[in-house]
This record gives C-alpha cells, structure tokens and sequence, in this order.
C-alpha cells in the first residue's frame, strides 16, 4: 500500500470525484469527501514520514522507466506541500457542509463536492509528479474545476469573477504550456530529472532563454504576484466561503512550488539568478506587491476582499524570500507556505462562520460581532496577529526568517520595507478589530449567536495550529531548512 | 524548590485571568494577593539565571535575577500593590485585567535576561497599557491612545530589529551591556529612549498620560519609563551622551510644566524631567551614579504615583483638572491636600523625604566625575522641580482662589493608597539606609552631612521665595521662570533664558517637519481614499487590462534576459 502511496494520494480524489455524484443526500456526500480527504492526508503525512526516514521516493507509473514513462518523485519539499495541501484540503472540508447550507442550492451541492475533489486531485497532482507536461496536465485539472468552484457563488458577480479567472488562467497555462514545450524541443524530455541534466548543455540559446520567460511569467500569474494578480481579489471574494478558504490557502502555495522546482531544481540557480535578471525583477515586483497590495486592503470594505488583498502582500514576501537566494531565505519562503495556509485558512474559516450568520461580510456591520460571536472573532483576532506576525504564532517565525535570510545579505533597506508591511498589516487587521470589538451591536449582529459547531472546530484546529508552530518550530523548520538546503544543493 | 523559580510575572497574568472568571470580594482579594505574595516570593529568590529555555533554536532567560532587576522588581510589586488598592473601587473589567497584564509585563521585563524576552514584554507592556487610555472611553483618549499605541510599536519594532542585528553580529541574544557600537547598538538605544521619553521622542507621554482614567494615570506613571531607565541603566551604563540626553530632559520640561494647566500634564512634564535625572546618572556610570539612578527610579515611582495619585482624587471627585478651575479644595479635601504637600515634599527633595536621599546622589557624582556645568543645570532643574510640582500642584489644587467647588474626601481606598505611599516616602527619607542595603552597589553614602543639607535647603527656600514673590506681584502665571529671581545666583539667569530661547526654536522646526510630515501622509491618504473602493488600484479591472499587463510583463521579462 505505502508503495503506491505517491500515485494513490492523486489517484484517490480522482477516482472519488465522479463517484461522488452517486450520492442522493449532500450530507452523505460530504462525509464520503471527507473520508476522501482524510485519506490523501494520512497516506501523505506516511510519505512525508517515510521521505524522512528514507529520502526522495521514486516511483514509476505502471512500471514505465523514467524518460519514457511518467514518474513521480517526492523529496522533502514536494512531500511538505503535499502535506499542506492535503491536510488544508481536509480541514477546510470539515466545515463544507456547515458552510454550504446558505450559500449554495441542495441540488448543486453533489457537483461541488465532485469539483472539490477535482480541484484537490490537480494540486496534489502538481505538487507530486515528476513530469513537466504532467504538470501543464494537473494545472488544467485544478483550474477548470476551480473556475466551476468559483461560479458557484451566491453573488451574480462570481459568474464575472470566474470567467475573468478563467481567461487569466488559461493565458498563464498556455504560457506554461509553451515554456515546457520549448524547453521539449531543445532536450527532447518532459522529465524533471532528464531535464535537469541535459538543460544546462543548451543553456545558452534563446530558446531557452525564450521557454524561461514564458514559464515564470505563467507562473507568476498563477501565484498572483504583483501586478498580475488582478484576477485574485474578484475571486476570492465572490467564490462560495468554503472555495475561498481553500484556494486562499492552497492554491497560491502549489504555484509557488512548481516555481522552487523549476528555477532551482530544472533550471538551477546558476542560470536563473545569474543569466537572469530574475532576483531584481522579483524583489521589485514583491516589494511593491507588499507595499501596495497592503495599503489597498486597509482601504477594503468587504472583509473577504480585504484578506484576498492580504494575499497578494503575502505572495510578495514569500516571492521576496525567494529571490534574495539564500538558504535562510529559502526556508522563510517554504516556511511561509505552511504558514500562511494556516493563517489564511483560518481566517477565511472564520468568515466563513460570519457568512453563515450575517450572510454578508461587510466591514462597517460587523459592529459588535466580538460579543455576539466570540468565538469566531477570536479566531479571526488569532489568524490577525499571526498575519502581523506577533511572537508566538506563526507568522512571526516565517518573518524572522525572512528577516534573518535579508540581513544575511546586507540589505537593510529591504528588511525595514519588510517589516514596515508588518506595520501595515497591523492597521488593516486593526480596523477590524475595532468594529466588532468596540462598537456596540448594531440591529442584526445583536441578534445572531455562535457560528456553527462544525465551522468553528475546523476553524480552531487552524487557529491553535498558528500557535503551537508558532512555539514549537522544530517540526517545520527542520524540515523546511532541509528542503531549503536540498535545493541550494547544500548538503545538510 | 520548583515554588521559588516560578517567573516573577506569571502571578500576575495567571492573576489577571483570574480577574476575568471572578467578581466583586474575591476578584478584589484576589488582586491585592498577588502583589503581596509576588512580593514576598521575590524575596525568597537567590541571584541567578532560573529559567532557560529555547525558542527557534535561539537560548533564552526569560527570569535572571540579579541586584538590578531585583531592586526594580521589588518596587514594581509595591507599586502594583499601592495602585491596586486605589483603583479598588473601580468596577471596570478592562481596567483591572489590562493593568494586571501591564503590571506583570513591566515585571516580566525587568527579570528578562535576553532581547527576545525583552522585546516581548516590551510589546506586551505597549499593548496593555493603551487599554488603561481607551478606558476612560472618550474620543480624545481615543485618539491620544491610538497615537501612543503607534510610538509604543515602533520604539518595539526598533528593539526588535535591533536584536536581529545584535544576534547578526554576537551570535547570542544575552541583554547586558550593549553599548552605541554598530548599528544595533544605535538601534536599540533609540527604541529605549522612545520609552525612556527622551527629548523629542517625548510627546507620546504629555500627550496621553492626561488622558487615560484617574486610576490609569497612576498606574502607567509607575511601569512604562521605570521599565526604559532600567533597560538604559543595563545596556548603556557609563555612555557619556546619556548626560547630555539626561540634562536636557531635566531641564526643557519645566518652561513646559509652568505655563501648563491640565495639572496631570504639568505632572507628566515633571515626570520627564525626573527621569532625566535617573538617565544623567546612567550616563555618568559610577557606582554611586547608577545607586542614585535606580533610587531615584524607586523613589520617583513612590512620590510620582503619589502625586499622580492625589490629583486623580481631585478629578475623580470634581471632575476638574486644570488649574485654572481648581482651587480652595483644602477646605473640603483635608487629608487628600496633606499627602498631596507629602508628594510634593518628596519630589522637590526636601531632607527628610524620599526624593532627597537619592536626588544627591546623582547630583553628587556628577560633581565628583567633573561635569560642574551638568551639576548647575540639574541644581536648576531642582529648584524647577520644586517650583512646578512642589509648589504650583498642591497650591493651584487646594489653595489659590476658591474656586467655590465643594466635594468630599475621596473613597477609603484611594486614601489608604496614599497613606502608604506618603509613610514610604517619609520613612525612606527619615531612614534611607534599607533602600541603600538593596541597592545594586554598596558605596558607604550619606546623604545627610551638613553641605548637602544646606545647599538643599537654600535651594528650596529661594524657590519659594521666587514663587510668592511673583505671585504676589500678579507675574504668574505668565512665562517668567521663576529662577530669574534668584539674585544670588544670579549669573544663571542667563542659562535657563539662552535655553528657553533655544527651545523655542528648536520646538518650533521640530514641529514644522512633524506637521509637514503628517500632512503629506494624510494627503497620501486622502488621495488613496478618494478611490476607494475603486481606486487606481482596487477597482475590478477589465479582463483586457490584465491581459495587456502580463503581455506586458512578458514583454519585459524577455527583453531583461536578452540584454
């Protein structure tokens, strides 16, 4: 069974996703997803186990050698995003049937679920292969089903929100698609080991040159790096809650890994940082992406739009981390995956549970929610700090990393602009805490209670997940520093 | 064993989530508790490092105990206790659980024995304390509290990047000496000085201690800048610049403090410059010069919340605080205008009260160590002293022209509070020598011989010359400082004068780059919030338009990796 584990933790959601329309009842419907769900968790947390013991698994699809069959390869870094997507992908189903109940007909429910799974199947697909055109592939999969997921939404502007997404990410997989298939026409493989190799033998040529700039310019759509993140905040605030809390917290992060892989693993730090201007670029790009995209979300005035905004000021450190190209850097940057899916997953969980009460999240009504809802305020406080990065939760140890990785290099201007987000952060999570805390319930938050059992508990699993990493970093770190160090070719 | 290495700061937060759970009796006993026992335990503890832990790899010493942190633990906790028992008629949750936490935070960073501990009770001790502003819940303690809250931030935000650079450069995060070396030490020394309310990074202080609850005035008068001078007096014993620092702090306060009418804000001015005092004597670095710091941050604590103490009562019982409205209360206010003329006694440094026994210390070492002209501007700031917070607080309170209001004596527990403040103020000046026995240095000094004495009271004694003087002339209260009339010292008219002239101007810059600097934000502001929500950059764009953009992007990228 462990065996096959790389290929059944795809396979599984795959082959569950058109079983699921079998189902009558939602309800059961969704407790078959989650025992789906639970399965790709625990069989990915056994790889993740079994990586650490053993190293990169390797495994071969119907027994086919490498270069002619697709392989899939799971080493450290691959394996924690598997993780990561499996377990957010798990928790946030928790509270999908809670959550569904008022944002979408019983009779579309079934075909959420079965594009849920869909969805799940592409991201944890991208994350596990070992094949560039498996990847193209997979990408298709979690986004068409996404763009479905997103027009679901109750909001006649998710129909708008979905097809402008669906054009962006059709021109960012077509450039991908190009990228790869350039870099086919000059070595002749699609495996990311083969190509790893024989790349550097033509490195020199514009075609590459040429495949590298249509890749990462298709990735950095995907990831919604600034100013090609225009798609993200329309999005994220009409997509049903469920479907922004898992997007939010999985669907930039897988981006960002298919990016580490290519510029480090296929493409290799030396042509991407040297015969490149890439590190500029990206600073830039992520500074600016901090910068702006968090004064814009102080300035929100739909709480879901204002955490889509966050995002993109979060991509932007992790893009930051990234490219300043060091090992302390690096591990910030896989850190912060992790981390901000916990940070974002609760806090779109919590809207989630404002959702289901208020049916609205506006800010200027959320007067008084923290006595009405504590529960989820706090929650929603908690999942804040963290993305201020306050000591003792998450966000603080991705940013000191981020921190510690810049001054390495001496540049202390970025760090003070990096911490100055921070401060940014601070206002735009203040101005929530305000309304619902210190002014009194307004005609409709003075009437609704608690939200939902089953939206709160996968809510606090997140929240008290922000905090013990945020004490008790010896899992994360070490696996991400060795992740980090793996990939600059470091040995640990 | 286990029980003597519990943190000196855990009773205090357990404490203040007990203060959540409970009411009324208990919730009260169970405040006063935790001081006293806390104290009590502080005591039993031997010198040394008790808890080490580790956090991302970093060794931490979240408790050491040594005669520093000891002497400023132990006055915290009496402070705690006096505080608590004069807000015990207060019925207001918020208030009692953020002046616990700001309590134990201000205790937990005093025993820190690294950066990182630091840095945290520092953030803790920010957060906290704003809660004790916003509570007296009016929109102008709002806004005072939110601006404290974002000088509070920064000055831990510079802490915090400082001990990065520190860590950069040591390797370990060990909160000793630190020195003005690098960049870090720089760093750190102005995420102090915020605190510390050095010049020109002071307003938060005037700005909203006048502003919070008459009970959460006392409390943040004891905590916030004792926290700063004892932070100054580990990492930066003996740096020079903090005489000058010091003496400027000592001395601008007081043009300040006299035209002044919120009479807690003449009382935050004279907080500023007693803390001056304190940071000459860390500057200056002596054994003797750093017993009289840290005395005077003990005594000051005392005789400060004392007086803070005393015009709380006024305004909790008329609901006045400006001098100008106020007076002839001592007719109707007897006991309160007595422990009140105590303060005031003790702030001024008449012999036989607190302020006395460790205001000549600092005085005395900077005459020792050859800083005469640092000596006469701190004599200066003395009779200053003397003159806004001796004289012009009880006298504009309780006497003055009657301003016909007619109250009563304040509760029972506001006037034990200050009871027990005033008996300490007089017993550490009648009997100084166990204030001196736990002081971090034992340096054999006797404030009572005959010079100090003398000088002392000739001091005071011309200052309250100077004060009825005026004030029968009808000259006060308009600006004239009244140590113009010294005559027999009369060469340091020009001193004060050159200074005050000096300010001015230097006040006046200072505030057109800070205006200027506001309103260009505030212009940013208005112009983003203009488009909001669709502005430039928030509004829902076209598909074309992000199209052109990563046509756009695409375009440069390739023409970046083709040159």
């Amino acid at each position: 069974m462990l065996a096959h584990a790389p290929a059944l933790t795809v396979l599984v959601p795959l082959l569950a996703a058109p079983l699921s329309l079998v189902f009558v009842k939602s309800r059961h419907c969704w407790i078959f997803c989650l025992l789906v769900t639970c399965a790709s968790l625990v069989l990915s947390s056994l790889m993740l186990g079994q990586i650490l013991d053993t190293g990169t698994i390797i495994y071969t699809m119907g027994g086919w050698p490498a270069p002619w069959g697709i392989e899939y390869r799971v080493d450290l870094l691959n394996g924690f995003v598997l993780l990561l997507v499996s377990l957010l992908g798990f928790i946030v189903m928790m509270a999908a049937d809670s959550s569904l109940e008022k944002e979408i007909d019983t009779d579309k429910r079934k075909f959420f679920y079965s594009s849920y799974l869909l969805c799940l199947t592409g991201m944890l697909g991208i994350t596990a292969t070992g094949d560039a055109f498996n990847v193209f592939v997979f990408l298709e999969i979690s986004s068409l089903s996404t763009y479905t997921l997103i027009a679901m939404g109750k909001d006649r502007k998710a129909l708008w929100a979905s097809y402008q997404y669906l054009i962006m990410g059709t021109i960012g997989a077509t450039f991908i698609l190009i990228g790869i298939g350039l870099m086919y026409a000059m070595t002749g493989t699609l495996n990311m080991h083969d190509l790893s190799i024989r790349l550097p033998e033509v490195e020199n040529t514009r075609t590459v040159f040429t495949a590298f700039a249509f890749f990462m310019v298709g990735v950095c759509l995907k990831l919604a790096l600034f100013p090609l993140h225009l798609w993200l905040p329309n999005a994220y605030t009409y997509a049903p809650s469920i479907v922004s809390a898992l997007i939010a917290a999985t669907a930039t992060k897988v981006a960002v890994y298919v990016m580490l892989r290519f510029v480090f693993t296929i493409f290799g730090i030396e042509f991407s940082f040297e015969h490149m201007p890439l590190q500029e670029v990206l600073i830039a790009l992520g500074v600016a992406g901090v910068l702006t995209s968090s004064i814009i979300a102080i300035y929100q005035t739909n709480l879901k739009r204002l955490a889509a905004y966050s995002s993109v000021a979060q991509v932007g450190y992790m893009i930051i981390g990234f490219a300043i190209g060091n090992v302390t850097g690096l591990t910030a940057t896989i850190l912060h995956l992790f981390n901000h899916a916990l940070m974002k997953g609760a806090l779109f969980l919590a809207m989630a549970g404002i959702m289901y009460r208020l049916g609205h999240v506006e800010i200027k009504n959320l007067q008084g929610l923290g006595r009405t809802m504590p529960l989820t305020m706090a929650a929603f406080v908690v999942g804040g700090l963290s993305l201020i990065g306050v000591p003792l939760t998450v966000g603080f140890v991705s940013k000191w990393y981020l921190v510690l990785g810049i001054i390495e290099q001496g540049w202390w201007l970025l760090a003070v602009l990096v911490l100055f987000g921070s401060l940014l952060a601070l206002i735009y999570i203040w101005r929530v805490i305000e309304i619902a805390y210190f002014s009194p319930p307004n005609a409709s938050t003075s009437q609704v209670s608690e939200a939902p059992a089953m939206i709160l508990i996968p809510t606090w699993i997140l929240v008290l997940g922000n905090i013990y990493f945020g004490i008790d970093t010896d899992l994360t770190v070490g696996i991400t520093s060795l992740a980090a160090q793996s990939l600059f070719g470091v040995s640990p | 064993m286990w029980m003597t290495e519990l943190p000196a700061f855990l009773p205090f937060f357990i404490g203040a989530f007990l203060v959540l759970m409970l009411k009324g009796v208990a919730r009260a006993a169970v405040m006063l508790a935790i001081p006293v026992l806390g104290g009590i335990h502080l005591m039993l503890i031997p010198e040394g490092l008790h808890w080490q832990t580790e956090l991302m790899g970093m060794a931490l010493t979240p408790y050491r105990v040594d005669s520093l942190s000891l002497v400023f633990g132990l006055i915290f906790h009496i402070a705690a206790f006096i505080n608590i028992v004069y807000s015990l008629h207060v019925k207001d949750t918020l208030q009692q659980f953020s002046a616990m936490i700001y309590a134990g935070s201000a205790i937990g960073a005093v025993f820190s024995g690294d950066l990182l501990s630091l840095f945290l009770f520092w953030e803790i001790l920010a957060i906290s304390s704003v809660f004790l502003i916003w509570a007296r819940r009016t929109q102008r303690a709002y806004n005072a509290g939110m601006r404290y809250l974002i000088i509070q931030v920064l000055s831990g935000v510079l802490l915090l990047v400082g001990s990065v650079f520190y860590w950069r450069t040591h390797g370990n995060l060990d909160f000793n000496g630190i020195g003005l070396e690098g960049t870090y030490g720089w760093l750190i020394f102005i995420a102090f000085g915020i605190k510390c309310a050095f010049p020109m990074l002071h307003n938060w202080l005037t700005d909203a201690y006048p502003e919070a609850t008459p009970t959460g005035t006392v409390f943040l008068s004891a905590f916030t800048t004792k926290v700063a001078v004892y932070a100054l007096a580990r990492g930066y014993p003996g740096t020079e610049l903090l005489i000058y620092i010091g003496v400027t702090m000592a001395c601008f306060p007081i043009f300040f403090a006299v035209i002044e009418n919120d009479l807690r804000r003449v009382l935050a001015y004279s907080m500023i410059n007693q803390i001056g005092f304190m940071v000459v004597g860390i500057g200056i670095g002596t054994a003797l010069a750093l017993n009289g710091a840290v005395s005077h941050a003990f005594n000051d604590i005392l005789f400060k919340g004392l007086l803070f103490m005393s015009m709380g009562a006024v305004l909790h019982m008329t609901g006045e605080i400006n001098g100008s409205k106020l007076g002839g209360l001592y007719k109707s206010m007897p006991k309160t205008t007595i422990l009140c003329i105590i303060g005031a006694a003790s702030i001024s440094a008449f012999p036989l009260f607190s302020g006395f026994v460790s205001k000549s210390m600092v005085m005395t070492a900077a005459l020792e160590e050859g800083y005469p002209v640092i000596w006469l501007l701190l004599l200066f700031s003395a009779a200053g002293v003397f003159h806004h917070a001796g004289i012009k607080i009880p006298y504009f309170a309780f006497f003055a022209h009657d301003s016909g209001i007619r109250t009563t004596e304040p509760p029972n527990n506001m006037l034990i509070a200050m009871g027990i403040a005033a008996s300490l103020c007089v017993f550490i000046g009648s009997y100084p020598w166990l204030l001196y026995s736990i002081l971090p240095y034992d340096t054999g000094y006797n404030p009572y011989d005959a010079t100090h004495v003398l000088a002392q009271t000739q001091l005071l004694f011309f200052s309250a010359l100077a004060f009825v003087w005026l004030n029968l002339k009808g000259m006060y209260p308009p600006e004239l400082p009244s140590v113009n009339l010294d005559v027999e010292w009369f060469y340091r008219r020009l001193i004060p004068d050159a200074l005050k002239v000096t300010f001015a101007r230097i006040w006046r810059i200072d505030a057109i780059i800070r205006a200027s600097f506001m309103r260009l934000l505030q212009s940013l502001l208005n112009f983003i919030s203009r488009h909001e929500p669709d502005g430039v950059l928030s509004r829902a764009h076209l598909s074309s338009s992000m199209v052109i953009w990563s046509t756009l992007i695409l375009a440069a990228f390739l023409l970046l990796s083709f040159i």
